[in-house]
């Protein structure tokens, strides 16, 4: 962690709950990210992960507890312009009607934060970062594969220069090679920049891979939280059954 | 029907609240203009030529009968210019714009688009509805104009071409100079300006508030639509109350 910019920001979570209706989704989570680090969450499917995270960006406020970023509210009005926030939606959440080159610039040119030419250097700089060369800039998003929208969502993201980046299910969907460049991305943009990364995922290989600590979200409740190997260790039941999970054909269970 | 008619005004406030930035968009609103003008003008002609038409042939016979026949032209364009085209021109527009702003805005919000705009510190109403609500603001008084002028047109063939009504393109135009007045016109328009804003706003906010995936899209298109609708001819009867004083207005 060490060899990080001090560029992130901590979050601190306090008794967070949140309900849909009668369906209780987040139960009173109660925890800290640390500046800096990688903080992976992972959970089986519908367990809220992503109601969470909308929760730590302020699309949605809590019924009751807090959110702090960098010490601010994160349903407070200000807490956008004092810092520098950015996530990479499960679904990419590109604008169709833009092209590729038009939503990385997106924030730059609506709120006029810098001049056109700059904007156009910019927006090379971040499609390049994530491995994308100037041919997809005037694309539009329907003609892309989803790896590649993924990856023109991240270098959205990255124009802000964020302090603080979500990723929801950045590799879903995408081939082992593609979703371990992204992985590898991730990494090295958190080492470059060190800004406090949160990752989402129910991908086993890039969770161990990345995280500098993982925890573990099941029906709403924090059932453990640590660096990998504590996860790996982990006594409980159902995270020793979602490691281990693996296709189990008669023939193989066979041979052991 | 109108649980969220506070909602609704909500928007419309916060929309009028954007208005002063609104030059930074005019590029945007440009080309909503565009997209408006493309998808509604020849429809709009149609429309109006036909409604023309049809009113004189409603009327022309029943007048002529009685050696009226003379005053058809201020009937026709009287009629087209401080209800009919300012009425149809909205229900056509309603059809036709505002089901596709809902459309556009709710597969946005459907598919994340609008969340992801917030996550970029961008404001969904000043980038989404305001430019739209302008666009449609302008293009439907302009659409009347011209609803007007096609509509006139329309009744004066018929009422040439008719035998049972069989009055002449001077006599018509003549009537119609001498009983139209410009406060008529400004009646429509301002009509047309009130109906266009709620248009812009209904479809705009049944976008942004749908839920439920691509079926939420079509319940959504579907609400914008009547809904706009609706209010437009309960507002079209309120409107012709308040402005029943404008009447007396200056002639051509
Ligand atoms: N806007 C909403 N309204 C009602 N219920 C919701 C809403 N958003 C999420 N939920 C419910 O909250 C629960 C958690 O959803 P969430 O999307 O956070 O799951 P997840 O952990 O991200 O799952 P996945 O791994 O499949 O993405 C689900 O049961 C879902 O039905
Ligand atoms: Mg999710």
């Amino acid at each position: 962690m060490t060899s990080r910019p001090p560029n992130g920001i901590p979050v601190s979570i306090r008794s967070l709950r949140k309900s849909f209706g009668q369906q209780p989704v987040l139960k009173g989570l109660e925890f800290e990210i640390r500046s800096g680090e990688i903080f992976v969450l992972m959970g089986p499917s519908g367990s809220g992960k992503s109601v969470f995270l909308r929760h730590l960006i302020g699309l949605e406020s809590p019924d009751s507890g807090e959110i702090r970023i960098g010490g601010e509210l994160a349903t407070s009005e200000g807490v956008g312009d004092r810092f520098r926030l950015a996530m990479v939606f499960q679904s990419g959440g590109l604008l169709n009607s833009l092209s590729v080159a038009e939503n990385v610039g997106l924030m730059l040119s609506e709120l006029r934060l810098k001049p056109p030419a700059e904007i156009d250097r910019i927006v090379a700089d971040r499609l390049a970062l994530v491995k994308l060369g100037p041919e997809v800039a005037d694309k539009y998003p329907n003609e892309l594969s989803g790896g590649m929208r993924k990856r023109v969502a991240i270098a959205r993201a990255l124009v802000a220069d964020p302090q603080l980046i979500l990723f929801d299910e950045p590799t879903s969907e995408l081939d082992p090679l593609v979703a371990l460049t992204i992985g590898r991305e991730i990494l090295n943009l958190n080492r470059r920049t060190g800004a406090t990364t949160v990752v989402v995922t129910h991908d086993r290989d890039l969770a161990f891979g990345i995280a500098d600590r993982i925890a573990f979200l099941l029906e709403g409740n924090i059932i453990a939280l640590g660096s990998p190997a504590e996860i790996r260790a982990a006594q409980h039941p159902l995270i020793q059954e979602f490691l281990a999970a693996d296709f189990q054909t008669p023939e193989s269970a066979a041979m052991g | 029907m109108f649980q969220n008619l506070g909602e609704i005004l909500m928007l419309l406030g916060a929309t009028l609240g954007s208005l002063p930035r609104a030059w930074q968009d005019r590029r945007k609103i440009a080309e909503q203009l565009f997209d408006i003008g493309n998808a509604s003008l020849f429809m709009a002609c149609t429309l109006s030529l036909f409604i023309g038409g049809v009113l004189a042939l409603q009327t022309g016979p029943l007048l002529a009968e009685r050696g009226l026949g003379s005053s058809l032209g201020g009937l026709v364009a009287l009629g087209l210019c401080k209800e009919l085209a300012p009425v149809m021109m909205a229900v056509l527009i309603a059809g036709r714009i505002g089901s596709a702003m809902a459309a556009e805005l709710g597969s946005m919000r459907v598919y994340q688009e609008i969340d992801a705009l917030r996550t970029l510190n961008i404001n969904p109403i000043r980038y989404l509805v305001v430019p739209r609500v302008i666009a449609i603001s302008i293009a439907l008084p302009c659409l009347v104009i011209f609803a007007n002028l096609v509509g006139w047109l329309g009744g004066a063939l018929v009422a040439g071409l008719n035998d049972r009504i069989g009055v002449s393109w001077s006599s018509y135009f003549g009537n119609l100079r001498q009983v139209v007045e410009v406060s008529d016109i400004a009646n429509g328009l301002i009509k047309s300006f009130v109906f266009a804003i709620v248009i812009g706003v209904v479809s705009c906010h049944q976008g942004l508030t749908t839920i439920g995936g691509p079926r939420g899209i079509g319940r959504s298109v579907t609400k914008a639509v009547v809904n706009s609708i609706v209010l437009i001819l309960v507002l079209d009867y309120v409107l012709t109350r308040l402005l029943l004083p404008l009447d007396k207005g200056w002639r051509f």
